[in-house]
């Protein structure tokens, strides 16, 4: 893959590092102090250069030395800006957590969790961008819905390679075989990742993931940079296990109204075929993910309660904001050319 | 070899997990095959997938009344985003 075009001075100074000649990768010059940022959720600037630098992790650059993954002073900066992420993170969570101050104390921890979990997901009604594309959206309207999503599909299940080796016992099984299903089974074919770039190839749409890194907005780029910073930082394994229940739990029903609304639309049918598979295989994953996954490492590590829950909320938050975005794209576009003169509304 | 384990997994209130089948006969008789390693057979009827789980046990109401009243949601959406306009 190539780079992606920066778009301020922090991605700039990411860039600027990662090609400089010679010598290696230089330190990340901060033109812009990361403490400057405002909203890291909301900057784009912030999330590009995260991701660039997390991409490192996952399938790298052409041209770039693979050694860069590991360079003492790119993970200085990325430690850098983690930190002003991973705060922003906590805090959306946090505004999510109920206010009961007895969080039913004398509980058995890993029953509180998936019983938590289970709530949290179930009250979380399919959004009005799923609505939007089961029963509105155009063709068009759809295919930017799927340029959005492409930095996440792309690299499915991904990050969460990454907790294998941080996990021991039935935490461990149950995730190896969550991932063996996102891995296709046995099968190169089913492979999750190949079943979104088949739908995109259907379409005529490239699958270079750089040119989706430079179209995603910051939220979409917070979105799944926090499951990188989650799953790649071993004391937030919680909260990758909890970022990941709740994403597979509020994944089915969505899918398939996603699915209704492509074939309404009368799109090739790779397109639906990747969100039906979805219906099935995350009705699974969700119940592997919540008691297997998230069950088994609370009855384990109990002290990792509060972060599972923590990653669940950010995961529900973040996509939210994204999905927001999304449809505040849809809406602005809808009514910015002919706003006095149309009525049309369905 | 060992021979092979068939489990069956209990899920409060949602389905069962099941390793190791081949074939999975659903609650209207439906037969489907097990093309992964875990499936997920629906035990309360809603599913529109049969015999596996679809997550419909989570929906509010019933999909099917969903595309009942899809005409009067629609009409209502269609309302709102005029106001908004």
């Amino acid at each position: 893959m190539r780079l992606p075009e920066p778009c301020g001075p922090l991605s700039e100074g990411v860039v600027r590092a990662l090609t400089a000649e010679a010598s290696g990768p230089q330190p990340v010059p901060e033109p812009r102090a990361v403490g400057d940022v405002v909203f890291p959720l909301a900057d784009r600037d912030l999330q590009l250069a995260l991701w660039i630098l997390y991409e490192l992790h996952y399938r790298g650059y052409d041209g770039i030395d693979p050694g860069a993954e590991w360079d003492p002073l790119l993970l200085v900066s990325r430690a850098a800006l983690e930190r002003v992420f991973e705060r922003a993170v906590r805090s959306l969570a946090d505004q999510a957590a109920p206010d009961e101050g007895d969080p039913g104390r004398g509980d058995d921890p890993a029953e509180r969790v998936t019983r938590e979990l289970t709530r949290m997901t179930v009250r979380e009604g399919p959004g009005e961008t799923v609505r939007f594309l089961e029963r509105r959206a155009t063709r068009d309207e759809f295919v930017s819905y799927l340029r959005r999503r492409a930095v996440h599909h792309l690299r499915e299940s991904d990050p969460h390679s990454f907790l294998l080796p941080r996990l021991g016992g039935a935490a461990k099984v149950g995730l190896a075989e969550l991932q063996y299903d996102e891995y296709g089974s046995g099968r190169p074919d089913r492979l999750h990742q190949e079943l979104f770039a088949a739908a995109l190839r259907s379409l005529d749409l490239s699958t270079d993931l750089a040119s989706y890194a430079e179209e995603a907005d910051a939220a979409t780029l917070a979105s799944v940079n926090v499951m990188s910073l989650f799953a790649l930082n071993r004391r937030l394994r919680g909260a990758a296990l909890g970022h990941l229940a709740a994403f597979e739990a509020t994944s089915s029903l969505p899918c398939d109204r996603i699915a209704r609304g492509a074939q309404r639309l009368g799109l090739p049918a790779e397109v639906a075929a990747y969100y039906e598979e979805h219906v099935v295989a995350d009705a699974v994953h969700e119940q592997l993910a919540i008691r297997t996954i998230c069950g088994a490492l609370v009855a384990d590590e109990p002290e990792l309660a509060d972060d599972v829950l923590m990653g669940a909320r950010a995961c529900l938050a973040l996509d939210g904001l994204a999905a927001q975005a999304q449809l505040d794209a849809w809406l602005g576009a809808r009514s910015a050319p002919r706003r006095s003169t149309s009525r049309r509304a369905g | 070899m060992s021979p092979r384990r068939v489990t069956v997994t209990e899920c409060p209130g949602g389905p069962l997990l099941i390793r190791g089948a081949d074939e999975v006969v659903g609650i209207d008789g439906t037969t489907g095959t097990a093309d992964r390693a875990v499936v997920a057979m629906c035990r309360c009827g809603r599913s529109e997938r049969l015999p596996w789980c679809d997550d419909s046990h989570r929906a509010k109401r019933r999909r099917k009344q969903s595309t009942k009243t899809e005409k009067t949601e629609k009409a209502e959406k269609a309302e709102k985003t005029e106001k908004t306009d």
